[in-house]
């Protein structure tokens, strides 16, 4: 083995990253800031608020800076650099006074943590800046997870739902890892496993207009898995994947919905039942 | 499902096509069922995770350093092979490199040409350039043997009819060759094989792929299942190699992470029936072998990608598809609805280089940048950072000077003036909250049909409160 793992490129350039080190994580802190993300921000509110709510119940002061709005991934994704560059300095900006930054999506975090790099990639001293927000910025459930190491009682009753994990959350931010081991602290909740599981929901931001009928049919066939995995309701730490899921169920009449993880984690922690 | 929008214009294009594809049922089962048994194959095939990943890692190492030295190793591999007798062909375009083969198969007044998988002469459309000189050329791999009998183009990359299940093929060797339909698969192989072995006998020249072209040695690698690599290139007096110029490796022991990756994540194989290293022509001494053979170099675009320290990446490439075997678009539309030789997420991006974006303005947009191919992919090429980036260079003004060919394909002042006025939203906190302020309050109003986005979702409808609004309520503090 050693003598196959040689080293083949020790002077080249654009060899690929080094594999991420596993993360290591700080003490629970005093204080946060909340970024609720603009998806959540318009269509599920209730979702950052059960956020903010489960950080508060952990003894966290939450902060939600009024002038937030988003990281910018829609145009960094359509390939409008400077639109996008635009509007992650803003929030670069607002986020620049190193409280720890958790964010209830994983593709907005993942922004945070990888692309920025890359938006300001022609700007050393912005650099820095970007670098220190990335060590500083978490999804919901890897904080409430890893640093808040919570140790929850389940007041809910007994059920069984299934999980869905955006792509970048899974790929960027190991979401699906953190949120599986989250529910798996939930004595009454049984997590199944739907087909295809790994498979992305056909979202993709611009992508779900700009081709909607292969977008279609990828969501078409997630609702169906997610239907048929004998889960009573479908839970995701990620915003858009919730607009395409529950959006194509309503579209085709289903009842069957998605929740955000946050809202799902809140009510069985405080014995709340909300629809 | 509702009925959708027809797309009667866009017929000529991605989406035109992808609707298309996606109304076959047949089609999409084959290819569902065909690209989770490749998934599986793979995850197989790696079943150590640490392994896997520190030996996708030297791949990386291993072409990046090949690139880093690209022009140097070119010239090594031939002078290696010229040393071996080899004659060695510079094609900058696929009309020059069709040339060269036409003029090497004349120079022999050869009439019948025999051919070894190879996406490169794919590329080249050197069928139908040899077809109108009155030379035949027949395919000799099995999936291309088919659709060359279909008159279609390769779906995949290594599997070329994976499009089409036993029962298609019967039917079709039935048509076209007038046997009996048979559902034996071992049946429809022989049928194949007895077709082609005479062909071997007859041909005047072969033709093959190059899977990797080592350059200290000037060997060229070829990998198969078949046999029909070998026959093609030895059987026949003649061998003509093509080839894109980023297959050199430095050396032979470059080749054993790479073969090992190519075969494992292509079709979870531990190694292929057949690997094929050939140095050169027949010797004096020796009683087989072609007594000649050619090896064409084609660029067609490879040096503009070349050119760019990002999109250099591209050329990583060893052919694998295993990029496309875990697309879930390639696994909706099949590899036609992409309409260009090399489909899915790397087609997407290697196509543009090749032909310029113009002609396929759609491919950046095909993909919902899940990941998938950048993960699986053996030596490491970032495809959803490629993407991206053809995304920016394909919305770029002539002004921005776009650095791929035929960039701006997609360039709209419309669009730019729809982001710029996003962007100034998004920075604007007044603006902004005025925004949360309208949309909550008059969200519902909105019309129920907004465009692409109906199609597939109930609208949106905007909550009453933001939690911009929710969250000062709770917190009762306002800006922090």
């Amino acid at each position: 083995m050693s003598e196959l793992f040689y080293d083949a490129a020790p002077n080249a350039t654009r060899v690929a990253p080094e594999r991420p080190k596993p993360r290591v994580y700080p003490d629970k802190p005093a204080e946060v800031t909340l970024f609720g993300t603009c998806v959540v921000d318009l269509f599920f509110p209730e979702a950052g608020l059960d956020a903010i709510r489960l950080l508060e119940r952990e003894g966290i002061r939450v902060h939600f800076p009024q002038e937030q709005s988003c990281c910018g991934q829609p145009a960094w994704t359509s390939g409008y650099v400077n639109e996008a560059r635009d509007v992650a300095r803003a929030q670069l900006n607002l986020l620049d006074n190193g409280l720890p930054v958790v964010v209830p999506s994983g593709s907005c975090a993942g922004m945070f943590r990888q692309h920025y790099r890359e938006v300001f990639a022609e700007e050393p001293d912005t650099l820095k800046r970007v670098d220190d927000l990335a060590e500083r910025t978490f999804e919901l459930t890897e904080f409430l997870l890893h640093v808040c190491k919570v140790d929850w009682q389940d007041l809910g009753q007994p059920t069984q739902i299934a999980l869905h994990t955006s792509c970048s959350a899974r790929r960027e931010m190991n979401t699906h890892l953190h949120a599986r081991e989250l529910l798996g602290k939930l004595a009454n909740v049984e997590r199944l496993d739907h087909d295809h599981e790994s498979e992305c929901c056909g979202f993709g931001g611009t992508f779900s207009v700009r081709m909607p009928e292969v977008s279609g049919a990828m969501v078409l066939d997630k609702t169906r898995s997610l239907r048929e995995s004998g889960a009573v309701e479908m839970v995701t730490a990620d915003g858009g994947c919730l607009l395409n899921i529950n959006g194509s169920l309503e579209k085709q009449k289903q009842t069957f919905r998605g929740r955000h993880l946050a809202s799902f984690l809140w009510g069985r922690v405080s014995g709340e039942v909300k629809s | 499902m509702s009925q959708r929008i027809p797309v009667k214009e866009l017929t000529d294009s991605f989406r035109g096509r992808a609707v298309g594809a996606l109304a076959d049922a047949q089609l999409r089962t084959n290819f569902r069922v065909a690209m989770d048994s490749l998934m599986k194959k793979r995850a197989d095939a790696f079943p150590d995770e640490e392994e896997r990943e520190g030996l996708r890692e030297l791949g990386n190492h291993i072409k990046a350093r090949a690139l880093s030295r690209l022009p140097d190793l070119l010239e090594q591999l031939e002078t290696r092979l010229t040393a071996n007798g080899v004659k060695v062909h510079w094609a900058e375009t696929t009309e020059e490199a069709n040339r060269i083969v036409h003029s090497i198969i004349e120079a022999k007044q050869g009439s019948q040409v025999v051919k070894g998988k190879s996406m490169v002469s794919e590329e080249m459309e050197m069928n139908d350039y040899l077809a109108e000189r009155n030379i035949e050329c027949l395919e000799s791999d099995m999936g291309e043997y088919i659709v060359q009998l279909d008159g279609e183009k390769p779906s995949h990359i290594i599997m070329p009819a994976i499009h089409k299940n036993r029962f298609q093929v019967s039917k079709l060797f039935h048509d076209k060759l007038g046997v009996d339909e048979t559902e034996d698969v071992n049946e429809l192989i022989q049928i194949g094989r007895r077709t082609l072995r005479q062909k071997f006998l007859e041909a005047d020249v072969g033709v093959s792929g190059v899977n990797f072209a080592i350059a200290e040695t000037g060997t060229l690698l070829l990998v198969e299942n078949e046999g029909n690599g070998r026959m093609s290139t030895t059987a026949p007096p003649v061998h003509i190699a093509v080839t894109g110029i980023e297959k050199v490796v430095e050396n032979l022991r470059d080749v054993v992470p790479l073969l090992s990756l190519l075969t494992r994540s292509a079709l979870g194989q531990p190694i292929t029936t057949y690997v094929n290293m050939i140095s050169g022509p027949r010797k004096a001494d020796e009683l087989d072998g072609p007594e000649e053979v050619h090896l064409v170099l084609l660029d067609n675009g490879r040096s503009g990608a070349f050119a760019d320290a990002q999109l250099r990446q591209t050329l990583n490439c060893i052919r694998c598809g295993a990029c496309m075997n875990h697309c879930p678009v390639y696994a909706r539309v099949g590899g036609h609805t992409y309409g260009e030789v090399y489909p899915g997420p790397i087609g997407k991006i290697i196509t543009p280089h090749m032909v310029g974006l113009h002609k396929v303005p759609d491919h950046p947009s095909a993909s919902s940048l899940c990941g998938a191919c950048g993960e699986v992919c053996p030596v490491k090429i970032p495809i959803p950072e490629m993407l991206q980036r053809l995304r920016q260079e394909n919305v770029k003004s002539p002004a921005e000077q776009p650095k791929v060919k035929d960039g701006g394909a997609k360039y709209s002042r419309k669009e730019r003036a729809i982001w710029r006025f996003w962007a100034s939203l998004n920075t604007s906190p007044v603006f902004y909250r005025l925004f949360l302020w309208g949309a909550t309050r008059f969200g519902k109003l909105a019309p129920k049909n907004v465009g692409p986005w109906t199609e597939n979702h109930s609208a949106p409808v905007p909550a009453r409160r933001s939690l911009h609004d929710l969250a000062k309520a709770h917190l009762n503090q306002g800006d922090r």
